[in-house]
């Protein structure tokens, strides 16, 4: 009972009280270039999610398992980058031979996710916060979690802000950024919650 | 030692990874067709979107696995359609080439007319919108250039005077300066027609010619349009605009048109012509009076 409560305490706090794109400010370049129409924004959330698990996986291995006991662990910016760049490729053609409509869907945005800092973020954080292997599988599910509801959330709203009437110079990214903001500041309510 | 460690380790760990990675490419190789490739080589690589498609390998891409018509590149040309009906097998069927047309003659910057003087951010678009632009028409070129950073094949080019012209050989008809266009001025015509209305303004005569630096403009007066044989002319707004699928090349409007706002480079050759012809005609008729008034003088 006490570990389900630990996992739920574990989600809500990485899903909505230190969400990865509102309260740590990472993955900002997809969360504006990817949410303007709500099917890409999810895909782009399903790719994140996929890719964050995995790369938490590895990277907490590579780091307790080759860095820690070589005493190497000022290499771990380079190494985790390394690891999670031939992770996004290998997970690329696999998809690519497996599921071909995926691939398709996907399209642009897997290889994208090789360089969004998110998925860099959150396999430091694993190590700064100590987790452990089964803590950092979830902190990676989580902190995708987290990023695909903020990008959808922001996809739907900007959907509906182009049939809205929107003075002509705030349309577009200007209107954007404010709802942005506006969501920041939504979010902030939760750093409230005391878990 | 230290330095070994660290070094030996992200190689290793490149190692692995780029083996990984090899072996997975092997594994999971996925049959592309390889008439993609050679389309894409064969395209010009200038990824304008003038077909449609977002880049050459797109387009390329929708050839082979959609059956998309192979005659959409418009830089390409005929060259590059010929090399793709090769490699798919399918008829040719070319467009006619065409070229993009400025709809307006202004004299160029040196010679048009300005309400003020233009110190805003260089561009059309800019400058457009201040005041309906600094010239003294409403409709004209206003001299910033957005068509010629458009343009991707270096074929605008200005003249002494400040006008834009349009290299016909290097114009691959992309459509880029159209859409760079604030005021819709440029139009793709086809290559092989060469008359054309070489303005834009929509006002009245009275207020349109006095406004045109090169005292050019197109007053509305109609009588090409009962001149055009064809009746390929129409009048739309005080504007005369050419139906290029019905035009015949004739050239009767731009000689009658009061303002010269219709152009044919033909014009003064057949002028020429005419004139040359009614000499002749006169040098005739005086040869024949002559001898008539020779004949009488005989008589008396």
């Amino acid at each position: 009972m006490e570990l389900i409560g630990r996992i739920f305490a574990l989600a809500i706090a990485t899903i909505f009280v230190h969400n990865f794109v509102l309260a740590r400010f990472l993955g900002l370049c997809p969360y504006i270039g990817v949410s303007k129409k709500l099917d890409s924004a999810l895909g782009m959330g399903m790719a994140v999610i996929f890719v964050m698990t995995l790369a938490s996986t590895f990277t907490w291995l590579i780091q307790t398992f080759v860095l820690v006991p070589l005493g190497l662990e000022f290499l771990q910016t380079i190494a985790f980058i390394l690891t999670i760049a031939s992770l996004v490729q290998l997970v690329e053609m696999v998809i690519q031979k497996t599921a071909p409509a995926l691939y398709k869907a996907l399209g642009v945005y897997l290889p994208l996710i090789t360089t969004n800092c998110a998925v860099l973020g959150v396999a430091i954080l694993n190590i700064n916060e100590e987790l452990n292997f089964i803590g950092a599988i979830l902190n990676g599910l989580f902190a995708g979690l987290g990023f695909t509801l903020v990008l959808v959330l922001m996809a739907g709203i900007r959907e509906r802000l182009d049939k809205a009437e929107v003075p002509a110079s705030m349309k577009g990214m200007p209107i954007a950024m404010i709802v942005a903001g506006s969501m920041a500041l939504a979010f902030l309510g939760f750093s409230g919650l005391n878990i | 030692m230290i330095i070994v460690y660290s070094v030996a380790t992200l190689g290793i760990l490149g190692l692995i990874y780029g083996l990984g990675l090899a072996y997975a490419s092997r594994k999971f190789h996925v049959e592309v067709d390889p008439k993609i490739e050679k389309i894409t080589e064969i395209l010009p690589q200038a990824n304008c979107g003038a077909c449609g498609y977002p880049g050459c390998s797109a387009y390329a891409e929708a050839i082979v696995n959609n059956g998309v018509d192979i005659n959409k590149c418009a830089p390409g040309g005929s060259a590059v359609l010929g090399q793709i009906s090769k490699i798919m097998g399918v008829e040719a069927t070319a467009t006619e080439r065409k070229v993009a047309l400025i709809h307006c003659q202004s004299g160029g910057s040196n010679n048009t007319f300005f309400r003020y003087k233009y110190e805003g951010i260089p561009t059309c678009k800019a400058a457009v919108q201040l005041s309906n632009g600094p010239n003294l028409c409403n409709y004209g070129c206003v001299f910033q250039n957005d068509c010629l950073e458009a343009c991707n094949f270096d074929a605008i080019h200005l003249d002494e005077n400040g006008m834009r012209i349009i290299d016909k050989e290097k114009c691959t008809s992309c459509g880029a300066c159209v859409k760079a266009c604030p005021r819709d001025l440029i139009e793709l015509v086809p290559v092989k027609k060469r008359v054309h209305v070489l303005c834009s303004s929509q006002d009245k005569g009275a207020v349109a010619r006095p406004a045109c630096g090169n005292k050019t403009a197109c007053i509305g007066c109609g009588l090409c349009v009962k001149k055009c044989p064809v009746d390929a002319i129409t009048l739309n707004n005080n504007l005369a605009v050419i139906n290029y699928e019905k035009c015949i090349n004739c050239g009767q409007c731009a000689d009658v048109c009061p303002t010269a706002a219709i152009f044919d480079p033909l014009k003064e050759v057949r002028a020429k012509k005419k004139a040359e012809a009614k000499a002749k005609a006169e040098a005739a008729k005086k040869k024949v009076e002559a001898a008539k008034q020779k004949a009488a003088e005989d008589k008396e």
